[in-house]
């Protein structure tokens, strides 16, 4: 066990954990911000994507080590009251069912915009293609993307 | 307006209910529908009494939502309907996800069970009586108040009105002074609101779950957490019905973060004071397994000899479709069309692996978990931990995804016995590739249909020969298949043919029982059967030498299953010749003559890269006949979802077992269908008539024969083994 401390959605944090504990375990279930899911746990379905220093990130891939004195911002903190134009638009498109892929995706997409405001379709499916969502919401999530890029 | 996402199955009292809403609550008893010829169920029903609407003072409007929600829509569509009957403004309305109480049973099932997209069908009519009822209490005490004759009086959203002395109240001042009766004014059908006055069912109205689904709130059984629990998981034996002989405890209990490692019958139980160190644990167990029935399944060895079965005529299948003697007319038929296809099993791939936290005391028993079966849950956990049901309360989650995977309630118990066994709250995670291994496949199918045909090229008869693993012994028992007279309806769904004008035809199953866990996945049979039925209609044609469209409409003798199919090839320009892509139609079904079908017409315009063998869907144009939509938008939401889903079983979903081993494990290798291989899906809701028809499955019919039968038009070869793997159509087209 070792101390890391990091900082999460602007707070600072610190848990005492296994150095290679994986940082979806510490967001999810040690800091319980339980909006990052555990999906395959091997970095294949994009179900926990957080953003590590401003980038996407498969929490379930980055160890405890490797988080130590980074930014971490997961789906809790990526606007102050759920209101980011892109969870603004997941919800003018109505795009979740089952919802359990949505935080990824949306932090997945998040990333994008962040670096492209007007990114083209194929650059939307380009970047979005390793979140998975089995209740086949991808044509809405594509649809959101563009409706959160148009400023919509 | 918002959803409450949990809710507890202690049973609360009609006072406890009155007295808490500081307003008016209603209670019904749900009686059948007597279309289903259930009439008793009615009389059963009402000794129990619950509150299925609360009126506040302040208007709000508190509808328990009695089904139970993992995407399909059904915690919007079922207070919908009750708030339309009501005349509720919608604005002030409140979705609360009911109790686990017989009272909020499904009208046909008689359970809280969410299955063959029955749930809206089912509570259509009795949700909308108990709505009318409550409305009319509404109604009697304004007229009481204003002393003028109840005939009088019209309702508004969320209010009373008297026209002629322009007089207005609100419902929360009704609820204000307004008393339930002890016996609820009766409402006879011909009393519930006319189709046309309906201000909020076939128009949208957002998703309340939706807000909270886009903002990561804890909704789901993965996100509770709960004061001293700890952590585990349940490592099942890789074969059904087998468990450990011995296991390597000493090893895993030496682990850090490792509390205990303990042998149950099916499986061994890891548990530990954080979910890095269980999975740790799990991953380091080495375990020796009983033998049994399912130990040396072979998958690939099997399908050949599933085919081997459905073309020996000596070895007879159980029965389960039949009209005329379509054998008779097969021997007597001119000319006779026979072919083959299989269909590989596949796993549900929920993205929630399974996950259930429960705690056993003394007093009972607490679960929180996401179940399709919530009646069942409650039972087994009472079972596992030795008391009784009324000692369990369940908290039913959102489910992140199911599709007929948690129809059984395995999870449930694994969590009670890990509880038992650490004397504290436990929370019982599977890993993906333990979910995987532990899946409740679809049934792998052998098919061999007959066609005989005339001399003049007319179907005379029709023969389905089945071959496949049971389920309704696994999801049900042996006793329910027996009374069903050996007739496994999971596995037939879809195998009948009432739309087309087929004089005689047969089905029947030949069971193959290999011990392989088998459940129901979207669309049931109908996955399977009517990717065999719709590819022999289109060979059908093409021995007619007619199109197929052309063809299908002509022998379809039902008018609602021409339109869906032909609305679908007019959405893709049927006609207009194409580069390099070709399309493929056909029709589907779903649902049970009693209820009522829902059709689907689908065409899939498909190309194909030759080298790799690997197919793509550009297109897929879906025409759905659903009765009445309730939630247009929503409708569209399940069938885009329902296509994708079935489009990953015609091109890549497969489960293999070798020497009884699952040999798939994660989203590597059982791959599910991604963004960039998402055809554009264009979707026509047509509404026929006023009762809604089953949505949820919909897609799922109707894409796997399409997409065959566009490979067809485009190389004139076959695909008859699902999914289309790059390696079958290598071989097809060689």
């Amino acid at each position: 066990m070792a101390v890391t401390a990091f900082v999460i959605n602007g707070q600072k944090a610190s848990v005492d954990v296994a150095p290679d504990t994986p940082l979806l375990w510490i967001v999810r279930e040690h800091l319980k911000l339980a909006g990052t899911k555990f999906g395959c746990g091997t970095g294949l379905c994009g179900a926990c994507t957080v953003h590590v220093d401003g980038r996407a990130a498969r929490s379930c891939q980055v160890t405890a080590s490797q988080v130590a004195g980074k930014r971490v911002t997961t789906i809790e903190g990526l606007s102050p009251k759920a209101d980011h134009p892109l969870q603004r638009a997941w919800v003018a498109e109505q795009v979740p069912q089952c919802g359990y892929c949505q935080s990824g995706q949306i932090m997945q997409a998040a990333d994008l915009l962040a670096r492209n405001k007007k990114p083209t379709r194929a650059q939307i499916v380009e970047h979005m293609d390793g979140n998975l969502c089995r209740c086949g919401t991808y044509p809405r999530i594509v649809r959101a993307i563009e409706r959160a890029a148009g400023g919509a | 307006m918002n959803i409450k996402g949990k809710t507890s199955s202690r049973r609360l009292s009609r006072r406890e209910m009155l007295a808490g809403s500081a307003g008016l609550s209603f209670a019904f008893a749900l009686g059948a529908p007597s279309l289903f010829g259930e009439g008793d169920a009615l009389a059963q029903a009402a000794g129990r009494l619950n509150a299925y609407v609360s009126i506040a003072k302040d208007g709000t409007i508190t509808i328990m939502s009695p089904a139970l929600e993992m995407g399909q829509g059904v915690n919007t569509s079922l207070p919908l309907i009750i708030a339309e009957e009501l005349d509720a403004d919608w604005a002030k309305v409140k979705v609360v996800q009911a109790p686990i109480n017989a009272v909020y049973n499904h009208p046909i099932l008689q359970q809280q069970l969410v299955v063959g997209s029955l749930t809206t069908r089912g509570y259509w009519i009795p949700c909308r009586t108990a709505a009318a009822q409550a409305r009319r209490v509404l109604l009697d005490a304004a007229a009481e108040r204003w002393k003028v004759p109840v005939e009088e009086l019209t309702t508004e959203p969320s209010a009373v009105v008297h026209a002629a002395s322009k007089r207005w109240m609100s419902y929360g001042e009704v609820a204000g002074f307004a008393k339930v009766p002890e016996k609820m004014p009766e409402i006879k059908p011909d009393q519930l609101k006319p189709a046309k006055d309906f201000r909020l069912i076939g128009k949208d109205v957002p998703r309340p779950d939706v807000v909270d689904k886009s903002s990561g709130k804890p909704l789901y059984a993965m996100d509770v957490q709960v004061p001293g629990m700890v952590y585990g998981t349940l490592a099942r034996a890789p074969v059904r019905g087998s468990g450990p002989t011995s296991f390597n405890a000493d090893e895993l209990k030496k682990l850090p973060g490792i509390i205990d490692a303990v042998a149950f019958d099916n499986g061994v139980g890891i548990i530990g004071n954080s979910v890095e160190a269980v999975f740790a644990a799990r991953g380091r167990l080495k375990a020796q397994w009983r033998d049994a029935p399912g130990a040396k399944v072979d998958s690939t060895a099997n399908l050949h000899e599933y085919l081997a079965h459905v073309r020996d005529p000596a070895r007879k299948g159980v029965v389960g479709r039949t009209t005329g003697d379509a054998n008779a007319a097969i021997a007597g038929a001119a000319k006779v069309h026979d072919s083959e296809f299989t269909t590989d099993y596949v796993y549900h791939a929920q993205m929630e692996p399974h996950v259930c936290v429960a705690s056993v005391t003394a007093n009972g028993v607490e679960v929180w978990t996401g179940t399709q079966w919530a009646t069942k849950a409650v039972a087994e956990a009472a079972r596992a931990a030795g008391t009784t049901p009324d000692k369990v309360t369940l908290h039913q989650m959102q489910m992140g995804g199911s599709f007929g995977r948690n129809i059984f309630v395995d999870y449930v118990i694994d969590a009670v016995n890990l509880s038992k066994a650490a004397g504290k709250p436990v929370k019982m995670i599977q890993n993906r590739a333990d979910d995987v291994m532990n899946g409740r496949f679809r049934p792998m199918y052998a098919q061999r249909i007959e066609v005989g045909l005339d001399a003049g090229g007319k179907v005379v008869g029709w023969r389905h020969r089945i071959a496949s693993d049971t389920v309704v012994p696994y999801i049900y028992d042996q006793k329910r298949m027996e009374a069903q007279k050996g007739v496994d309806h999971i596995v037939f769904a879809g195998a009948d043919v009432p739309h087309y004008d087929v004089p005689a035809h047969v089905a029947d199953h030949i069971y193959e029982e290999r011990g392989v866990r088998t459940g129901a996945w979207r669309g049931i049979g109908a996955g399977a059967t009517n990717f065999a039925i719709e590819v022999v209609i289109d060979e059908l044609a093409r021995l007619a030498g007619q199109d197929p469209l052309a063809y299908r409409v002509a022998l379809l003798k039902d008018p609602r299953a021409r339109r869906v199919v032909e609305t679908a090839a007019r959405m893709a320009d049927w006609t207009r010749k194409r580069e390099g892509t070709a399309l493929g139609v056909s029709f589907g079904k779903l649902g049970l003559p009693p209820i009522g079908f829902a059709l689907v017409g689908t065409v899939a315009e498909v190309s194909l890269d030759r080298g790799s063998g690997r197919i793509r869907c550009h297109n897929i144009w879906c025409a759905a006949d659903v009765g009445l939509p309730v939630q247009p938008g929503n409708v569209v939401a399940q069938l885009e979802g329902s296509l994708i889903f079935a489009l990953g079983s015609a091109l890549k979903e497969r489960i293999t077992i070798k020497d009884g081993l699952v040999e798939q494990s994660n989203f590597d290798d059982y791959e599910i269908m991604r963004l960039s291989e998402t055809p554009q899906i264009h979707v026509e809701v047509i509404r026929s008539g006023d009762i809604p028809l089953p949505v949820g499955e919909l897609g799922m019919p109707g894409v796997v024969p399409a997409v065959s039968n566009a490979v067809f038009a485009l190389t004139g070869r076959r695909l008859r083994n699902a999914p289309f793997t790059p390696n079958r159509v290598k071989a097809a087209l060689a």
